[in-house]
């Protein structure tokens, strides 16, 4: 193995992992606030601190800044690894980082002002979506601009999941931000009506799709072997997972539109293709726990592993609930309910942040020149902290959801309803403070975090290191 | 639901597009080797040397 003279572009991972880890406590912080709301309805103070103001700049902490922050760093660093070459791209590589910075600064004060699209984790003004625009095609470039000048011929599995996602969250962004501007800070959307609804939907579910799926998968691909020391269970499905996964995922989002104005068929083909989409993200799945197939050992004393494998059975059970919610049957006692946000936190917790958690805790000792993190068994604290948070949250909103649905329909025989509104808000008092207890836990555990890595960084080296250069093929 | 005519063509030139990049891998051998490149990120040892040193070259990668 031989070192060449040029070295790893660490710095812009080392800047979006740090930041990761901020703009998840900052994310999460505003989401116990609002989770807390809800529960003592009076910690609603003024217009700018409000319930409906505070929401979209929770999502959009969780899901842009700190779930975005963590793509940035992972893909950075898994796709120079990967194509053994520095990152390409000069200027515009720290242009990512501040740009994105800045966007998700804008979006903290713009929503609390109001000022927004109301379109779902689209909140932000034409302004800022030019913005977005802008350091999006740039991470377009830097990123394929490295997979361009790659030293090997193969390109990763884990590079066409990043890539994947970077090309399909430009198309979203691009197709549903369309907008018509009346002032600088304020826009109509060039879709009306049910039309606007489903580019709404093809947009917020395929973002989940992409953004929160591909590009974490591409996170799992890398680090749960990297982590495991052993390669993916088989290199050969992870391949046929990605294909399956892209040619498939488009047409899921009419699923968030049952029973409403879109025409039934357009519901039934978002259904049909959300179940089809059970196939590859089970294989998926199992394809990454199966990677410790023969050294489960490992994951009694490694909790970096445990958050990696927690997180794919969190995307298991989240990739069998999501489709199943989308049969229309089911869809009528759990749309509008709290099993929404019950689901959405099983994968945006169990999965999202664990995957991410987990890679974090793997970058940091080898971004600031440390063996391991300060502390070993502060990992393993988080991470009890946090499931017991992620458990709490979703099964008291799995309870609250279906009690809800099924109090909303509840009728009397003269055919009346049998309760009003208010009694199933009264019901779901104890769930919610419930599910503020989780999220305090899960809170908990990103401050023990934040802690072991400003010990982890302190006194740390800051070198580049030199490119590896790839080892032999064997023929 | 005028909106199909441009979100069903726009499905149909992305499947487009992604078959032709299927297409590519394929020619150009990228899953010509279905095992090896599972390896292969495991061949790259990532662990910081002592601290502050820059490796030599033909270092032995150390045991992690």
């Amino acid at each position: 193995m031989s070192e060449t003279q040029t070295t790893y572009n660490y710095k812009v991972v080392r800047q979006f992992t740090v930041m990761t880890v901020i703009w998840g406590i900052v994310g999460m912080l505003v989401g116990v606030i609002i989770a807390a709301q809800l529960v003592w309805p009076e910690l609603n103070f003024g217009p700018w601190l409000h319930f409906g103001r505070l929401r979209p700049l929770h999502t959009n902490a969780v899901i842009f800044a700190f779930g975005g922050c963590a793509l940035f760093a992972t893909s950075y660093w898994c796709v120079q690894r990967t194509c053994h070459t520095r990152l390409w791209g000069g200027p515009l590589i720290p242009l990512t980082f501040w740009g994105w910075q800045i966007i998700i600064v804008l979006a903290a004060v713009t929503l609390p002002l109001g000022l927004t699209t109301g379109k779902e984790y689209a909140e932000l003004e034409w302004p800022i979506d030019i913005l977005v625009t802008v350091v999006w095609v740039s991470y377009a470039i830097v990123f394929f601009g490295t997979i361009a000048k790659r030293t090997v011929s193969h390109i990763y599995v884990a590079n066409w999941f990043f890539g994947a996602m970077i090309i399909a969250v430009a198309l979203l962004h691009l197709g549903n931000s369309c907008e018509i501007p009346v002032s600088f800070v304020k826009s109509y959307s060039c879709y009306a009506g049910a039309q606007d609804a489903m580019v709404q939907w093809w947009y917020g579910h395929n973002a989940v799709g992409f953004f929160l799926t591909a590009g974490f998968l591409g996170m799992m691909y890398y680090f749960v072997p990297k982590q495991a020391g052993r390669p993916v269970y088989s290199y050969r499905l992870s391949v046929v997972h990605f294909w399956a996964l892209i040619f498939t995922y488009m047409w899921a989002g009419p699923h968030h539109l049952h029973y409403t104005a879109l025409p039934d068929w357009t519901q039934s083909v978002g259904m049909i293709f959300s179940l089809i989409l059970l196939a590859p993200s089970w294989g998926g799945m199992i394809n990454g726990i199966m990677t410790l197939s023969g050294a489960w050992n490992k994951l009694r004393d490694d909790p970096i592993l445990k958050f990696l494998i927690t997180s794919l059975s969190f995307y298991g059970m989240s990739t069998f609930e999501g489709p199943m919610m989308s049969v229309k049957t089911v869809n009528a006692l759990s749309h509008y309910t709290d099993w929404t946000v019950g689901h959405v936190h099983s994968g945006a917790l169990g999965w999202v942040a664990m995957v991410s958690i987990g890679s974090v805790y793997y970058l940091l000792p080898r971004l600031f020149g440390k063996q391991e993190m300060y502390s070993t068994k502060l990992i393993t604290v988080h991470f009890w902290v946090a499931t017991i948070g992620v458990v709490l949250y979703i099964a008291s909103m799995w309870v609250a959801g279906v009690m809800q649905g099924l109090m909303w329909r509840a009728v009397n025989a003269d055919g009346t309803l049998a309760y009003s509104f208010v009694e199933a808000v009264k019901g779901s008092y104890p769930f919610w403070a419930i599910r503020v207890l989780g999220g305090v836990l899960f809170l908990g555990g990103m401050l023990i975090m934040a802690y072991n890595m400003f010990k982890t960084i302190a006194g740390g080296n800051t070198q580049d290191v030199p490119v590896v250069a790839a080892a032999a093929h064997h023929a | 639901m005028e909106i199909m005519y441009l979100l069903v063509p726009v499905s149909v030139l992305l499947v487009f597009g992604i078959a032709a990049a299927f297409w590519w891998s394929v020619k150009s051998g990228q899953f010509d080797d279905l095992e090896g490149p599972g390896f292969r990120i495991l061949m790259d040892d990532d662990r910081p040397k002592a601290a502050g040193q820059i490796p030599e070259v033909g270092e032995k990668p150390r045991k992690v």
